[in-house]
């Protein structure tokens, strides 16, 4: 089952003279249950692809959005409640945003804008989606602290969480691990496996190995341009259609 | 190795000599506070009793006490508090929140702070105009509230604009991408994050309303009038102006006065002051964090 299909995606920031084309003919259908990895250098457009998705281009002034991307099969354009949309998508973004409310009321902040009010609902909710994020053990005894004081690794768990908390059907991630130490990675790396009977991931990373360990399959931007996607391990050790993408995976790029 | 070289001995001394100069500039700063404090308190000092508080003047002003002017100087500002407080939050929660950036909305910004600028005696003309003719609200407390409204209007804006730019946007996109509404941002992330700073600025800016003359002189201000206002049709006294009355309007006023009023005039500003740091904890403690 295809969960997302892009076609012809264009995407510009400003007009006119100063017009920046971050992405364009970007064709690619992205399944049900799988992590479908994005690599490429900075600047190659897979944080403006994240952003079309659940449409928060709206948010960024100048950003345009050309093409077709359908989400189950419905245009995210023509969807009449882009609040309804969005509730379906989580976001993590690069750096982890703890918002200045405590750990509870982080994770239980969607659940309330979803109209949820009974403390015992929420309290489950909260539990449920610490938990899911590896990060319930170390806040459990203070879920009243405010969530923007958590080390930088536990916020982005947090954020994690708070995103598992919109029980999403699909979750974009932005190099989650750009502020995470090390073994923090590896745990939420594990997360995201089990994750995966439950949604779609779309990982975007600047660690190629975390794509390999990861994703299903994989694709590689670069400058705007989707150069290649395959099966991950076939992007890593099989033929490529493109040697740019060789030299990218294999860490000679210059 | 790591001892000091040429260099770094030369910084030190720079270093030492700016904060040296900077502090002096802001002792001689403090200065005219103090002294403008220790003035008023010395010579009116001695005027301040229960009774000075609590009766009305009498005998052409030279004795007795202040109590409708205090009295009218509460209702007056609390009416303009009334209106401007609001409609300034409102307008700048519209302007901050939703408002698209475009030409428009900054002609509307500039007008705005152009608008707190304009001086208050051009507001004491509008006011008259606009109230009490136009309206024909007469010369009353109600035309001389709305009046000190317009004129504290501009600042409510722009201070709560500025508490409200103060909370970082990637809180309000991270709202925003969970499919959070504009109004459900503001409720749960930017207000709980802003609304300390809003107050705070709020009510210092507002406390100055107190003090204006011009544009209550006009419009519902009373020279003599020893009644306490029974509804916002009423003229009435106000501190500021019986402040200008006593000080350069009536003959033989003993000294202190004038001074006694100027002196209960700070406090009032002081208490406001005070006030607002304390809601300010209160906001504080009552979150849980
Ligand atoms: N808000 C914006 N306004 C103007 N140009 C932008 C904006 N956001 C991104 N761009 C441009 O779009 C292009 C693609 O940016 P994007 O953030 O999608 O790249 P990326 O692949 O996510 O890079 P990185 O790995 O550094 O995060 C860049 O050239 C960037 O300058
Ligand atoms: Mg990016």
């Amino acid at each position: 089952m295809v969960k997302l299909s892009v076609r012809d995606l264009r995407i510009t920031y400003g007009e006119g003279p100063s017009e920046k084309v971050a992405l364009s003919g970007v064709n690619l259908d992205i399944h049900e249950h799988e992590i479908f990895g994005i690599i490429g250098p900075a600047n190659s457009g897979k944080t403006s692809f994240l952003r079309a998705i659940n449409r928060m281009d709206e948010f960024t002034l100048g950003m345009d959005v050309r093409g077709s991307v359908k989400l189950d099969g419905t245009e995210v354009r023509d969807w009449a409640n882009v609040y309804a949309l969005r509730r379906r998508i989580g976001v993590v973004f690069p750096l982890p945003v703890g918002l200045p409310m405590s750990v509870y009321d982080n994770v239980a902040l969607s659940p309330r804008l979803r109209g949820v009010r009974k403390r015992s609902v929420l309290d489950e909710k909260v539990e449920q989606c610490l938990t899911r994020a590896a990060l319930w053990d170390e806040v459990k005894d203070r879920l009243g602290t405010l969530g923007s004081l958590l080390s930088g690794g536990q916020q982005q768990r947090l954020t994690i969480a708070r995103a598992l908390s919109q029980e999403p059907d699909l979750l974009l991630l932005d190099e989650f691990s750009i502020a995470v130490d090390p073994v923090t990675t590896m745990r939420i790396e594990d997360v995201l496996v089990d994750l995966k009977q439950d949604m779609t991931i779309v990982l975007v990373t600047n660690l190629v190995q975390q794509a390999r360990r990861l994703a299903d399959r994989t694709a590689f931007f670069l400058m705007g341009e989707c150069v290649e996607i395959a099966e991950t391990e076939e992007l890593f050790t099989g033929e490529v259609k493109d040697p740019r993408t060789r030299d990218y995976v294999d860490g000679r790029f210059g | 190795m790591f001892g000091p070289t040429a260099r770094t001995v030369q910084d030190q001394l720079v270093e030492r000599r700016v904060r040296v100069g900077l502090g002096l500039v802001t002792a001689v700063l403090v200065l005219p506070v103090v002294l403008i404090l220790g003035v008023l308190v010395v010579k009116g000092g001695p005027m301040i009793s229960m009774e000075f508080l609590f009766s009305d003047p009498t005998n052409g002003m030279t004795e007795g006490g202040i109590f409708p002017a205090l009295i009218g100087t509460v209702w007056l500002v609390g009416f303009a508090l009334l209106f401007s407080v609001p409609v300034g939050i409102a307008a700048a929660l519209y302007l901050s929140e939703y408002a698209p950036d475009n030409w428009v909305t900054r002609a509307i910004n500039l007008a705005i702070i152009n608008l707190a600028g304009v001086p208050s005696i051009v507001h004491a003309l509008f006011g008259l105009g606009a109230f009490v003719l136009f309206a024909g609200f007469g010369t009353s407390i109600l035309a001389a509230s709305l009046t000190l409204a317009v004129m504290t209007l501009p600042v409510v804006i722009v201070a709560t604009r500025e508490s409200l730019q103060a909370v970082p946007m990637e809180f309000r996109e991270a709202c925003w991408s969970m499919g959070a509404t504009r109004w459900q941002t503001i409720w749960r992330i930017v207000l709980p994050n802003s609304i300390t700073g809003i107050l705070t600025g709020v009510i210092l800016e507002v406390s100055r309303t107190a003090g204006e003359t011009a544009p209550i002189m006009f419009t519902g201000a009373a020279f003599f009038l020893p009644f306490l206002p029974e509804s916002v049709w009423d003229q009435t006294m106000a501190m500021s102006l019986h402040l200008f009355v006593v000080s350069t309007q009536v003959p033989d006023v003993p000294e202190a006065l004038p001074y006694g009023v100027a002196l209960v005039m700070i406090l009032m500003v002081l208490t406001m002051n005070a006030l607002s740091i304390g809601f300010r904890m209160w906001l504080r403690g009552r979150r849980k964090w």
